[in-house]
């Protein structure tokens, strides 16, 4: 019997024929996005370079989150990428708090207000972020694998939904604060000063966060937690607290994600941060989800993998492009780029 | 009432056949009872459980893969967009203006099988190089590929009919010996009732029961058979499985392309049903619209899929589109009617904000579940005791 339900299953087929198969598919893409940027010329390509590495940096941002929530819990939070939103629609709502309004400030009379948004919206998002995990994942925490995913797409909904609720289904406006001009870094090749500011805010925080996770305590308390919980915890460290540190930075990430996002794109609505962050979650899983530098790199990758696609091929097929992406990296190297080989728990 | 409630947990040890009969006479009597109620004005009622019903055989097939098999599918809306897809090229006059040239007018009946034979191609097709996969990777392949579909559906260009969609597909026609000449004959039908149009829907419903019951049936055999009991195993623990000779990449890519297939199967009604179809209609919500009704119901049960289904179609797609119509009235008539309107500070009307409040509902809905009651409404009786029996273990291990 057990022969008779074999043979009337089609065989996998052989994992090198399926190898064969993914690498001509990518040699093929890669030459013919080659010849495309070759008759681009230069001056088109660093312009689409300029657009992809700053909704890079944006993605880099994004993807930190979920990478180390994934690390520490595997849980895919799903509501990671409303929170981004939220760090959007917090801040726009706070603006005239701080004084900021469009074309009037500039110099030191925006940098020192735009801080403290920044510093007011992460907290707010980080916030959020440990409730969330607080009501909905930690009661789940042993129950099976399903519940806790399922809660996350609930939570996901839930904040998309508070934000509708709140705004409408509307594009909202976002003050357009950064300086319109372009920067020339080479003869004849400008890149826009926002992508500048957007990817230095980025990389500012980035190597913040390895620097915490490398160097502090709690960043060690982390590594260990994520390495083995119970052995983490036989030394000492309090895992929930470990855990909810982990929403916090996670969500201090996506606020100020969100804030560059609205100050980048000048518009922000209440469904945006879902693909966002399936987006931003492809580019976790390309980089090796679990590993911090990984998600940066991979959030680059895909951003400019996406402007090329949308500067050189159709943009209506660049989304189907990277969730083709995260299929094919699942598919050939599970790991991702910078991952490692962790088994299954 | 604690009598007799002690006296059925005393007595019926399985649930099951009891929700069957129930759910099969509430099915039966529906029609009737609606029309009666609303003095002949249910149509619309009988249609919109016509259509539930196409998300309780997708929350069956589902729970073939998530409950029985254990596989987390994040993308089983592709499926039912392939389903509804196939059957839009092969029933309309859609193909006469590719460069095939000619229109494909297939019937309905055929066309059912053709959409599920295509879909549980597809999830082969998906499932064969994926399955190898364990657990969560599993769930993010399914999920890009269930973004994946309804773009290429949306950019499909002239054979898809691109963002629009296709329209005026055929309806289902009766094969000519059920219409035969004795239609007329005292019997006492009219052909009129057996016909599939926009204003017969009972028709609709009629057909979506037998085809409910006729999936119930196989997937019901299937969790008895030898193939059920090793989708079983799979699910509590692969590697065992796999060592007491289950070839688990071909059962699961069974389960897989089984879920698929019903898919498909609703899909193909779905298309016929409505006469159109349009991407923007088999987006990430519907999967997890079906997820959900699998999860509330209790996963690996098909009563309980059934039921799930039944209760999340009835809040999203009756409750809350009546909600703020039903509010509207409540504040006119207690004097709050100013509410009602839009004003100058940003609100926008009661009855808009609580239309805008059906995500917040659906949130906390999916939530409340799994927080409260993680077994579902009607939980499989296996999955039950696993659930109190590993509560017990994680207690003595607290304990220790």
């Amino acid at each position: 019997m057990v022969q008779r339900v074999r043979a009337s299953v089609v065989a996998a087929p052989s994992a090198s024929l399926i190898n064969v198969v993914g690498a001509i598919v990518v040699a093929y893409v890669a030459v013919v996005a080659a010849q495309r940027i070759y008759h681009g010329g230069p001056v088109y390509f660093a312009q689409t370079l300029g657009f992809g590495l700053a909704l890079g940096a944006i993605y880099a941002l994004v993807a930190l989150g979920y990478t180390m929530v994934y690390g520490i819990i595997e849980l895919i939070n799903f509501a990671h990428g409303d929170v981004f939103t939220l760090g959007a629609f917090f801040s726009l709502a706070l603006m005239p708090a701080f004084g900021l309004t469009e074309g009037k400030s500039s110099g030191i009379g925006l940098i020192l207000p735009l801080l403290g948004l920044f510093v007011v919206t992460m907290l707010f998002c980080a916030v959020v972020n440990v409730v969330i995990e607080r009501v909905a994942y930690r009661p789940l925490r042993h129950a099976p694998r399903l519940a806790p995913l399922i809660t996350a797409i609930g939570m996901s909904t839930l904040l998309e939904g508070l934000m509708f609720v709140w705004k409408g289904p509307f594009n909202l406006h976002y003050p357009d604060l950064l300086p319109e001009t372009q920067v020339t870094i080479a003869p004849g090749v400008t890149i826009a000063a926002k992508a500048l500011v957007v990817m230095g805010v980025a990389l500012v925080l980035v190597i913040a966060l390895t620097q915490f996770i490398g160097r502090s305590k709690l960043g060690k308390a982390m590594r260990a937690t994520a390495q083995d919980r119970d052995a983490a915890q036989l030394m000492g460290i309090d895992i929930n607290r470990t855990i909810s540190a982990t929403f916090f930075i996670g969500a201090v990430l996506a606020g100020a994600g969100g804030i560059i996002y609205g100050l980048y794109y000048n518009s922000v609505a209440a469904f945006d941060g879902f693909q966002y962050g399936l987006i931003a979650f492809t580019a976790a899983v390309f980089g090796g989800i679990g590993n911090i530098p990984g998600a940066a790199l991979g959030g680059l990758i895909i951003g400019v993998v996406a402007a090329i696609s949308d500067g050189y091929f159709a943009p209506a097929w660049t989304e189907v492009l990277i969730f083709s992406i995260l299929i094919f990296v699942l598919v050939f190297r599970p790991t991702g780029l910078l991952g490692m080989r962790v088994p299954e728990k | 009432m604690t009598a007799i409630r002690n006296y059925l947990r005393a007595h019926i040890r399985d649930p099951n056949p009891i929700a069957y009969a129930l759910m099969f006479l509430a099915a039966v009597f529906f029609p009737v009872v609606v029309q009666f109620a609303t003095n002949g004005n249910g149509d619309y009622l009988v249609g919109l459980a016509a259509d539930g019903g196409v998300y309780m055989l997708m929350a069956i097939g589902l729970n073939v893969v998530v409950g029985f098999a254990g596989l987390l599918d994040l993308g089983y809306a592709a499926f039912f967009a392939i389903g509804s897809y196939t059957y839009a090229i092969l029933a309309s006059a859609h193909l006469s203006v590719t460069p095939i040239g000619h229109a494909v007018h297939l019937p309905f009946w055929i066309l059912l099988f053709i959409a599920m034979f295509v879909a549980a191609c597809a999830g082969a097709l998906l499932g064969a190089p994926t399955l190898r996969l364990r657990g969560d990777y599993l769930a993010i392949v399914t999920l890009g590929f269930g973004e994946i579909v309804p773009r290429v559906f949306a950019n499909g260009g002239i054979w898809t009919g691109g963002i629009p969609g296709m329209s005026a597909l055929d309806v289902p026609k009766l094969p000519f010996w059920i219409q035969g000449p004795w239609v007329n004959l005292p019997l006492g039908l009219t052909p009129d009732e057996f016909r599939f149009t926009s204003a017969n829907l009972t028709a609709y419903y009629v057909l979506m029961l037998i085809l409910i019951t006729f999936v119930v049936i196989l997937v019901h055999n299937l969790q008895n058979s030898r193939l059920g009991r090793a989708w079983m195993a799979v699910r509590e623990d692969e590697s065992a499985a796999a060592a007491c000779g289950v070839n688990t990449v071909g059962i699961k890519l069974l389960a897989f392309s089984i879920g698929a297939a019903t898919s498909g199967f609703a899909g193909a009604f779905y298309g016929a049903k409505l006469s159109y179809v349009s991407s923007e209609n088999f987006g990430f919500i519907v999967s997890v619209t079906v997820l959900a009704m699998v999860v509330l119901g209790g996963m690996g049960n098909i009563p309980g899929a059934m039921v799930g289904a039944a209760v999340l179609y009835f809040i999203l797609f009756y409750f809350l589109p009546q909600a703020p119509a039903q509010l509207e009235g409540l504040a006119t008539s207690v004097g709050l009617g100013s509410l009602n309107h839009a004003n100058a500070s940003g609100w926008p009307g009661l009855g808009e904000e609580v239309s805008r409040a059906k995500y917040v509902i659906f949130g906390l809905i999916l939530v409340g579940i799994m927080v409260l009651r993680p077994q579902g409404l009607l939980p499989s009786q296996v999955r039950k005791q696993e659930l109190t029996h590993a509560s017990k273990a994680e207690l003595v291990a607290v304990a220790k």
